[in-house]
């Protein structure tokens, strides 16, 4: 008995949290699926139940038989919605180009600092990660606004003799999801390239290759690794970016995670923002598969 | 040749980290303003401040967070450490696929996804959103975050030290808890304080899960930034930012002493 109670409780370690899981998770999930079948409502909650679980078997394939694919023809058919995947995949792409443009650059630095400073560097790349996402996004309204510190400063200089209109534009879009991102390319970056065997830069350097082309010969293509998870770190979770855009972006900023939001939370159209997040789930899938392969095979090469 | 303070590392690391800290520091100094523009400086003041601490709603949802924080954040370490010591220990039981797909989805998953999902889930089951909901949804995504940093921290540990607390007739739970737990505890407090400050940052997740009475500081500070600018909020963003800013500072120097303590003892060790 008592020996019975301890595999219980050993194996609890399993249990619990794939319970909970499979309770807040898991289930969620077909949840959603099973929503973006049924019909809008005009009830609380707003929709008509796709399928009862309280129906039995036999109720069940009546629901079955009820499942519309009306919500995903919608979204076919209204521009605004496939306008806003595309825009979103054209935001997330460019701005992962201009996060590894910016943060190439520092982890290099980083990574050639004087090993003491190491660790220094590295806590402060960490340590806007840990202040809240939603105050650095903040922080720049007030820079980028037309009478703000940018254009202040623009203008004082001589640059412009106009403010710009920056804020509410794509620009301070992807302004913010650089500045937000920027730890995540910088981190596994730097852990590539610290770890860069440097006697191979020197054997460039004797054969004859100027710096800059031991750079592009020797350095950047052994950095591929830490390239290709560094710009799935930052593309990933821009796809799906609601914060930066409801900020930062003007109405022109179409962001797919923007669209659900106000369609769950304005047009209150349950059904159809489930189908809207099935089928960004399904986009995501693509590039997630392909960052877990790449990572798997990182990590068999490194043992 | 080119390690060192060379004049391009210099400029990439001081262009770089004033690109990430000039941002914060302009919205602190501002803080302090007098003026109630935002981006005209009129003189030094701490008045938002007061304002902002005499705000009731402020205050109400900054307490809704700290609350939900603290809860929220100490369930998922427990469940997080659970789930990691089953990913590490245990290489084959029935769903281990499925199991450790759970746990790293919630990390790349976007969050209008999660938010929306959990929100049909209290649906369907009847459950009024409030501050439970809130801490039910914070529960399940940070609990993956303390999983995956307390793995890494999992594999590294020699599980010899442990048999031997066996073999020296110590029960499963009293090995781990005299032997295993003392190992791995930085990475437990770490994950720790990871799921606190995911809590105290989420807008999106608590904005579909929460209800009346259950605001959040961050839900507070999107509603009254969509109206604009103020330096009250600057104020409320400065103090949370010293205050994220210092815990993780003095972590990590805790950490670091701790580390050094002990690579003397085992120095000693080897000596002896």
């Amino acid at each position: 008995m008592k020996n019975g109670l301890r595999a219980i409780l050993a194996r609890s370690t399993i249990w619990l949290p794939y319970l909970w899981l499979l309770i807040f998770f898991l289930a969620p999930f077909v949840l959603v699926a099973k929503l973006s079948l049924s019909e809008p409502a005009i009830a609380q909650p707003p929709y008509i139940p796709a399928m009862r679980f309280l129906d039995g078997p036999i109720g069940w394939w009546a629901d079955i038989k009820r499942f519309s694919i009306g919500n995903y023809l919608f979204i076919t058919e209204d521009s605004l919605y496939w306008k806003s995947y595309l825009s979103s995949l054209r935001i997330a792409i460019i701005s992962t180009f201009l996060t590894l443009a910016i943060g190439y650059p520092l982890a290099l630095g980083m990574a050639r600092a004087p090993r003491a400073w190491r660790p220094t560097l590295l806590m402060l790349v960490i340590l806007p990660f840990w202040t809240s996402f939603l105050i650095r996004v903040y922080a720049w309204i007030g820079i980028l606004k037309k009478e703000g510190l940018l254009n202040q400063l623009l203008l004082w200089v001589g640059i412009i003799s106009e403010p710009l209109t920056i804020l509410n534009t794509n620009v301070a879009v992807y302004i913010g999801i650089v500045y937000s991102y920027l730890p995540f390319m910088v981190l596994p970056l730097y852990a590539n390239l610290e770890r860069q065997n440097q006697t191979l830069l020197e054997a460039a350097n004797d054969l004859g290759c100027t710096n800059r082309a031991a750079f592009w010969k020797v350095t950047w293509p052994l950095s591929m690794p830490g390239v290709i998870a560094g710009c799935f770190l930052v593309f990933i979770p821009t796809v799906g970016e609601f914060v930066i855009p409801s900020l930062l972006g003007g109405s022109e900023t179409l962001m797919i995670g923007r669209t659900l939001y106000d369609e769950f939370f304005q047009n209150r159209d349950w059904p159809v923002s489930s189908a809207v997040a099935v089928i960004l789930l399904m986009i995501l899938l693509v590039p997630i598969m392909l960052f877990q392969r790449s990572e798997a095979r990182a990590r068999s090469r490194g043992q | 040749m080119n390690r060192g303070w060379t004049p391009f590392n210099v400029t990439s690391v001081v262009m770089g980290f004033s690109f990430l800290y000039i941002p914060i520091l302009i919205l602190i100094i501002y803080s302090f303003n007098a003026s109630k523009l935002v981006t005209v400086w009129a003189g030094f003041s701490t008045q938002w401040y007061a304002r902002a601490f005499a705000n009731e709603g402020l205050v109400n949802a900054a307490l809704v967070t700290l609350r939900v924080g603290l809860i929220s954040a100490t369930v998922a370490t427990v469940l997080g450490t659970l789930a990691a010591l089953a990913l590490v220990r245990f290489s084959r039981f029935r769903g281990r696929f499925l199991f450790s797909g759970m746990i790293y989805a919630p990390l790349v998953m976007p969050e209008v996804i999660t938010g929306l999902s959990l929100l049909l889930l209290f649906v369907s089951v009847g459950m009024d959103r409030g501050v439970t909901t809130v801490i039910l949804s914070h529960i399940t995504f940070s609990m993956c975050f303390v999983a995956v940093v307390v793995q890494s921290r999992l594999v590294s540990f020699d599980r010899s030290l442990e048999e031997a607390a066996l073999d020296l007739g110590a029960t499963p739970a009293r090995a781990f808890m005299s032997v295993t737990l003392p190992i791995i505890a930085p990475a437990v407090l770490a994950g720790w304080m990871l799921a606190f400050t995911l809590s105290l940052d989420d807008l999106v997740i608590a904005q579909f899960n929460s209800g009346p009475g259950a605001t959040t500081l961050p839900m507070k500070i999107f509603s009254q930034v969509r109206l604009g600018v103020t330096p009250e909020i600057n104020a409320v963003c400065a103090v949370l930012v010293g205050i994220v800013a210092s815990g993780v500072i003095i972590a990590s120097i805790g950490l670091k002493r701790q580390e050094v303590r002990r690579m003397r003892a085992e120095q000693l060790a080897a000596q002896a």
